[in-house]
């Protein structure tokens, strides 16, 4: 007979092994729907892989993918460490990108346009995730109805302006008008799309880690996320915190739209986003919610999402693969989450 | 003013109301099944979706329509019991879970649609449901026409709101469930099995908005398309709130804010309205997020909701 029993420590190789696992048990799963579709597995996934990491400029293309996803991913993983359930950096995210915008739109040197659609975003960002913290704070309104409803309140806003003052009058479209060209991140690698912003999303996952494990700050995050009460008790204003922690999040949300339109799309369409904020919330729990281990998360979505348009090319497998390997892969990891709680062991063998 | 007025006294734009409510009102009584047991559902985007591209593709292959609204039924109850199994089965984290049947499910409809019907220059339709005038009460002026001569599953939803309200007052199962979603503990002492009680309402709410999914491919649309539910469900989880996890009031919040949509629908039609149309569709989540912080002075929540239950946890 096997018994669940509950595990008081987890081992330090459980973040390699789980994460490892549920995208073992995720790619598995998703192979039926690719023999489904008609298609040799091994295939599937060889192009998939190929066309994500085999050659020099598909990985640079599946960093300039990851990045976002980064960024979002560090936004959720900040805040699910506080216990802060920000579902929202799908509009933190929309709203950085349109600040960012407006403010790259005026002209003026390349570098200080950069640097201020950098804290335009990440300003905006940080606004949006202060209505949700705040109510939280205040009226006790639950964090994750609140942030999750604001995305469409945001998505809406982007809409109005995009349909509205910002609707490009010679072709009609919905779509804002070109940041300057001086404002365009520079790209680093002639012939390719990686731009300054990967760089800066790259740096930006040590930064946090090292706030998170090595600052005073990110000691209170950690405490009112895992024992509100001692954090009280231990003089730690909880209140005070959760708004501090939600800044940081928002800020980063905000800063992936900001990268979106300064390195890849230099202006603001409804579908900037298809939904990193989203994915965000995949990459964060893949990684345990440690902001290291959401760089490698972030590159295995991306590289799932840049390898899908061209496996479905090769091997008429619907690209929306990728969608389901995303939403697998997320529910497979909060079970393998099960083994850090529990852990099997054999009854009445022994004895 | 008077426009407005005009408008709002039509039979076309009286039946726009009742059938842009329709899925709403599924949608938002499935919710909040879900929620009275203590298991708030995200997957409901997705689970809507997901079901709406069933029941079309179920239609489409077999020719009959209430073929349709079973398949799209049926995937909404799977995928209900797939959010129970995580959620209440392994007392995994509600929200999260919820992200992800979203994530799961709306990548597997844009999946299989695309699998099955290919990539079309135009996208296959199905011959949709006759209106189906209910005798007598449909010859009532303005009011007939718009409201007693609809779809069959309009008048199903009608007749949902009451029989929510009655299983959730009066019988001895809508009892557990709101004792389940209040105080579990106390339901388990007086004999309630409480997985079982928040798997079967979490079903019964996937079967919901399976319906709700099956109306907007099946009828409103007549066609499945990409961005199909469009946030409607993440409607519905403010209407649960704003109706305060009651069914009248619930549906009485998508009928309110039907009202408003196919108002807004009308003056960008008429080219009236300064007002962007999109403000009018921020309306029902800035409604919600004040009325979040207004009502928490009273808390109306279930008091069990997004707590998993674990009997050996004391």
């Amino acid at each position: 007979m096997f018994r669940l029993e509950a595990r008081t420590s987890t081992p330090a190789w459980f973040n390699l092994a789980l994460p490892l696992l549920a995208i073992g048990a995720t790619l598995v799963l998703c192979s039926g729907l690719i023999a489904l579709a008609g298609a040799g597995v091994i295939d599937a996934y060889g192009v998939m892989f190929s066309a994500s990491l085999g050659d020099s400029y598909a990985i640079t293309e599946t960093l300039v993918r990851a990045t976002p996803m980064i960024l979002t991913g560090l936004a959720v993983a900040v805040a699910f460490r506080a216990k802060f359930w920000n579902i929202g950096a799908e509009g933190q995210l929309l709203a950085g990108a349109v600040a960012s915008c407006a403010v790259g739109a005026i002209p003026m040197p390349g570098p200080l346009a950069m640097l201020l659609m950098a804290l335009a975003g990440a300003a905006a960002g940080a606004a949006v995730a202060l209505v949700p913290a705040t109510l939280r704070v205040k009226f006790k309104v639950d964090d994750v109805v609140s942030s999750l409803l604001l995305n469409s309140v945001i998505f809406y806003a982007l809409m109005a302006l995009i349909e509205g003052p910002w609707k490009d009058s010679f072709s009609g479209y919905p779509i804002s008008p070109p940041i300057e060209d001086s404002a365009n991140f520079p790209v680093l690698l002639e012939g390719t799309r990686l731009h300054l912003g990967v760089v800066a999303a790259f740096l930006a996952a040590p930064v946090i880690w090292f706030l998170i494990a090595r600052t005073t700050l990110g000691f209170r995050i950690r405490v009112i996320g895992e024992n509100p009460e001692a954090a009280r008790y231990g003089g730690i204003h909880v209140e005070r915190v959760l708004i501090s922690t939600a800044l940081l999040s928002g800020a980063l949300a905000g800063l992936a739209g900001v990268s979106e339109v300064g390195g890849v799309h230099f202006q603001v369409m409804s579908d900037i986003s298809p939904g990193y904020g989203y994915s965000g919330i995949v990459v964060a729990m893949l990684a345990r919610l440690n902001p290291l281990g959401v760089m490698p998360a972030a590159l295995f979505l991306a590289a799932v999402m840049t390898g899908a348009e061209a496996m479905s090319r090769a091997t008429g497998v619907p690209a929306f693969l990728s969608d389901v390997i995303q939403g697998t892969a997320l529910l497979a990891m909060l079970v393998a989450l099960l083994f850090t709680a529990y852990r099997i062991r054999r009854v009445g063998a022994a004895r | 003013m008077s426009v407005v007025l005009e408008q709002i006294f039509q039979v076309g734009f009286l039946a726009a109301i009742i059938r842009i409510a329709t899925p709403l009102a599924f949608a938002t009584l499935g919710e909040m099944f879900s929620e009275r047991a203590g298991v708030l559902n995200l997957g409901i985007e997705g689970i809507m979706l997901l079901s709406a591209m069933t029941g079309f593709t179920a239609t489409s292959l077999s020719g009959s329509l209430w073929l349709g609204v079973l398949a799209a039924v049926l995937t909404g109850a799977l995928m209900g019991a797939v959010h129970a199994l995580f959620t209440v089965a392994l007392g995994l984290s509600q929200h999260v879970c919820g992200i992800g049947v979203t994530l799961f499910s709306s990548g597997l409809a844009y999946f299989l649609y695309r699998l099955i019907f290919g990539q079309q220059s135009v996208p296959p339709s199905i011959k949709s449901f006759e209106t189906l005038p209910i005798p007598v009460l449909s010859d009532i002026p303005v009011v007939g026409p718009a409201v007693f001569n609809q779809f069959s599953l309009v008048y199903m939803a009608m007749a949902a709101v009451p029989l929510a309200a009655f299983v959730l007052y009066r019988t001895p199962w809508g009892l557990s469930v709101r004792m389940v979603g209040e105080n579990p503990r106390a339901a388990d002492s007086a004999g309630v099995g409480v997985i079982a009680t928040r798997f079967q309402a979490v079903i019964l709410g996937g079967a919901l908005m399976g319906l709700a999914g099956a109306f907007l491919s099946m009828v409103q649309f007549n066609a499945f398309t990409f961005g199909l539910v469009s946030g409607r469900g993440w409607v519905a989880i403010a209407l649960v709130v704003f109706g305060r996890w009651d069914p009248w009031r619930s549906a009485g919040a998508a009928l309110l804010f039907a009202f408003v949509d196919a108002l807004q629908l009308r003056m960008q039609a008429s080219g009236l309205g300064h007002i962007p149309y999109e403000a009018f569709l921020m309306l029902p989540f800035i409604f919600t997020i004040v009325a979040m912080a207004v009502m928490s002075r009273n808390a109306v929540a279930p008091s069990a909701l997004l707590k998993p239950f674990r009997r050996e946890e004391r």
